[in-house]
């Protein structure tokens, strides 16, 4: 007997978001109609090659860039209609943690300031408690508030600036946490320590995710759904191990297919799909992986693919899909 | 076996820094036959891109080698500037992580190529420019006769990585050093350049360094592969042998602190506390000695050297080896 999947109402729904950047006269088409949700407690990874829209779509989430059109509704409330006091107050919930960690950190401020810095923003005033809770979240994510609370970045290494960037988005106890590739610029022995950080945090605290990254590995390790995106569009979502283990879509078979595996017995797939993405300035008429696609025909150059149910939760924008 | 074609012995570099030397390299031995590829792995900082560039001779000038270079038979340390100019771009060939460090932006795609070989080969205009063509189309490149007359910024990255492959292949090298030369590349481009390295390496019996700090990259890919950490070679093995049955710790943690695909979404990643030692302060024992589970006193004390257990070339250096078969653990 098919289970019938029951999902509590989301936390955050983004519906038909479109996002668009103007590059002299041209359009950059970043974000072209992306429908998604995620409930709370649940990671969802975005996934997808470089310039496929993936921090404009995080971006967009937080009201960071307004989108063009489509809504972004968090906990029942429509945050692209909201301005002014409302919306930095609902920026409480809502945090961002960003790729480069050193970069994101004001280098001339004491770490301690750097984490208190959002209280500010958000008019704590009482210092005693600020000092609280600035120990509190350096204190969670490993680090010994009283040996750098008062040391400057440029004394941390890329792990332990991306264990401040973490406590300092805790600091007002969000809800939701979009991470836009928070390992992707660190070694692999550091970037195993950040990840079963943010799986702590995240049971800790009571989080709830949108984990940006290109790595699948990476994404799979601490998602229990994945997205993937491609050229401003959603290719596929659903279930990590049933995406993983059944890709509908043929550009996640691809990505899949091209992941270097750390097993000399399984032999790399000669030349996976040849060709590259093309612009998003102009991008392919109907399904935008058609270019490259081993599957495409007339059908998909004439007709946007929707995305469609292909098996319990899991769902494909493609006309022909495997399996 | 016959005379490797470049063997790297007991080599060091230091470069001076306002914290004091900085031992970048320290005392690596590695041999590589004609027509193989050896993968180079360790994480950032380790010193995989000072040893390939005391192999090419293009270190900072204030660096100091110690060390031989043994290249065809003559050591490159000691070989005159002029020789080593002539060597490179023709027997010996680079690809670095940052295709514009071999291009020039100011110059076609044509010129650059063009001017490699007839710097190298003795080739006629419309010789060069038919080679460069062949080239182009070799590496992948659609449509190369149009590509000739573009500048590098027309290109796309994955683009551009290609041409640079196209140059440094152009002279029919002997050796091919490839640093991480697929890092800033998205993985479905990544797969296309890794392919097209191993096919031109097939088709001309090239050898090949190539570098990188993802373990993923060499597994299919080298007949070798030595493990970097701190300066130092620590474990150096066939591919085969070093994935299934590694003897120094930190190949171990390496491999294991990898996300998996085939993984349960939450399972913990078993991650290596710590990070590796100031390179300015080496330590007196073990580099390796502060992060590892195995350590025992000795570690802290004194340096494990190489040495091999049951295969010649499968070598190590630790004290308390892992996965040795029964009754050979020291
Ligand atoms: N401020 C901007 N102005 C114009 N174009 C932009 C701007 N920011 C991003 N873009 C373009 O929009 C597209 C999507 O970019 P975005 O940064 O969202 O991609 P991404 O998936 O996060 O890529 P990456 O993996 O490289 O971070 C790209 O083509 C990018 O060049
Ligand atoms: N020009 C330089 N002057 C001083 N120190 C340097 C210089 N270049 C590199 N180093 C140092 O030498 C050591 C080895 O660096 P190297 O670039 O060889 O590492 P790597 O293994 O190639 O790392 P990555 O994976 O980041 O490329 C590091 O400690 C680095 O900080
Ligand atoms: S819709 Fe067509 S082109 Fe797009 S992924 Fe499916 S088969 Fe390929
Ligand atoms: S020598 Fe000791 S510290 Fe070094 S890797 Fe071996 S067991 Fe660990
Ligand atoms: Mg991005
Ligand atoms: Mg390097």
């Amino acid at each position: 007997m098919m289970q019938l999947a029951v999902r509590p109402a989301p936390l955050l729904n983004v519906d038909n978001l479109v996002v668009e950047y103007g590059l002299g006269n041209k359009i950059v088409h970043a974000v072209s109609g992306v429908s998604l949700e995620v409930v709370r407690g649940e990671t969802l990874g975005l996934v997808g090659e470089s310039g496929c829209g993936k921090s404009t779509l995080g971006r967009a989430v937080l009201q960071l860039r307004r989108p063009k059109s489509g809504r972004v509704m968090f906990d029942g409330e429509d945050l692209t209609a909201m301005e002014g006091e409302a919306l930095r107050r609902m920026r409480r919930r809502v945090q961002l943690i960003f790729q480069d960690p050193i970069a994101s950190l004001n280098p001339r401020r004491r770490i301690g300031d750097i984490v208190a810095e959002p209280l500010i923003i958000a008019g704590i005033k009482d210092a005693a408690e600020r000092k609280r809770r600035v120990h509190e979240v350096l204190s969670a994510v490993g680090l010994d508030p009283d040996l750098v609370a008062n040391r400057l970045p440029h004394e941390f290494s890329g792990g332990q600036c991306q264990r401040i960037c973490i406590a300092r988005s805790l600091v007002l106890n969000p809800e939701f946490i979009v991470c836009d590739e928070p390992v992707s610029a660190l070694d692999v022995s550091i970037r195993a320590q950040i990840l079963n950080l943010l799986e702590e945090m995240k049971a800790r605290f009571g989080l709830t995710l949108l984990f940006i990254a290109h790595d699948l590995a990476v994404v799979k390790a601490v998602s229990d759904r994945v997205a993937v995106m491609y050229l401003g569009r959603l290719c596929e979502v659903g279930p990590s191990e049933q995406l993983f283990a059944q890709p509908a879509h043929p550009y996640t078979a691809l990505l899949l297919q091209a992941i270097p595996v750390p097993d000399p017995d399984v032999r790399p797939a000669e030349s996976v799909a040849a060709g590259e993405p093309p612009s998003p300035i102009a991008p392919p008429s109907g399904c935008r992986f058609r270019t490259r696609c081993p599957r495409a025909d007339q059908r998909c150059s004439a007709e946007i693919p929707e995305l469609r149910q292909v098996a319990p939760g899991q769902f494909a924008a493609c006309h022909h899909p495997l399996g | 076996m016959s005379a490797p074609l470049l063997a790297i012995e007991d080599v060091a570099v230091e470069l001076p820094t306002p914290r004091g030397n900085l031992r970048a390299v320290d005392h690596v031995d590695l041999s590589l036959q004609a027509g193989r590829t050896l993968g180079i792995v360790g994480e950032s900082g380790c010193g995989k891109t000072m040893l390939s560039r005391a192999v090419l001779q293009l270190l900072p000038k204030k660096a100091k080698l110690t060390g031989r270079v043994m290249f065809d038979g003559q050591d490159l340390v000691r070989l005159a500037p002029e020789s080593l100019r002539r060597l490179r771009g023709r027997d010996l060939a680079v690809v670095f992580q940052d295709p514009m460090t071999s291009l020039n932006p100011v110059l076609t795609i044509g010129t650059q190529l063009m001017e490699t070989i007839q710097e190298h080969l003795e080739l006629d205009a419309p010789a060069a420019k038919a080679r460069s063509i062949e080239l182009l189309a070799a590496v992948g490149i659609p449509a190369p006769e149009q590509r000739l007359v573009q500048y590098p910024h027309q290109c796309s990255g994955g683009m551009r990585q290609r041409i640079a492959i196209a140059i440094a292949l152009s002279c029919e090298p002997k050796l091919l050093i490839a640093d991480e030369p697929t890092t800033a590349l998205d993985v479905t481009i990544q797969a296309q350049i890794l392919d097209l390295l191993a096919r031109e390496q097939r088709r001309r019996h090239m050898a090949m360094i190539i570098i990188t700090h993802d373990l993923g990259v060499v597994a299919g890919r080298a007949d070798e592969v030595a493990v970097m950490y701190a300066g130092r070679v620590v474990e150096r093995a066939p591919t085969q042998a070093l994935f299934k049955r590694m003897h120094m710790p930190y190949t171990e943690a390496l491999l294991a602190a990898i996300p998996k695909l085939d993984a349960a979404p939450h399972t913990p990643l078993p991650a290596i506390s710590g990070r590796p030692p100031d390179p300015t302060r080496p330590l007196k024992g073990c580099s390796f000695a502060p992060r590892c589970n195995y350590a025992g006193r000795h570690c802290h004390a004194a340096k494990p050297v190489l040495t091999s257990a049951e295969m010649p070339d499968h070598v190590y250096a630790c004290f308390h080896p892992i996965r040795m078969t029964e009754g050979m653990e020291a």
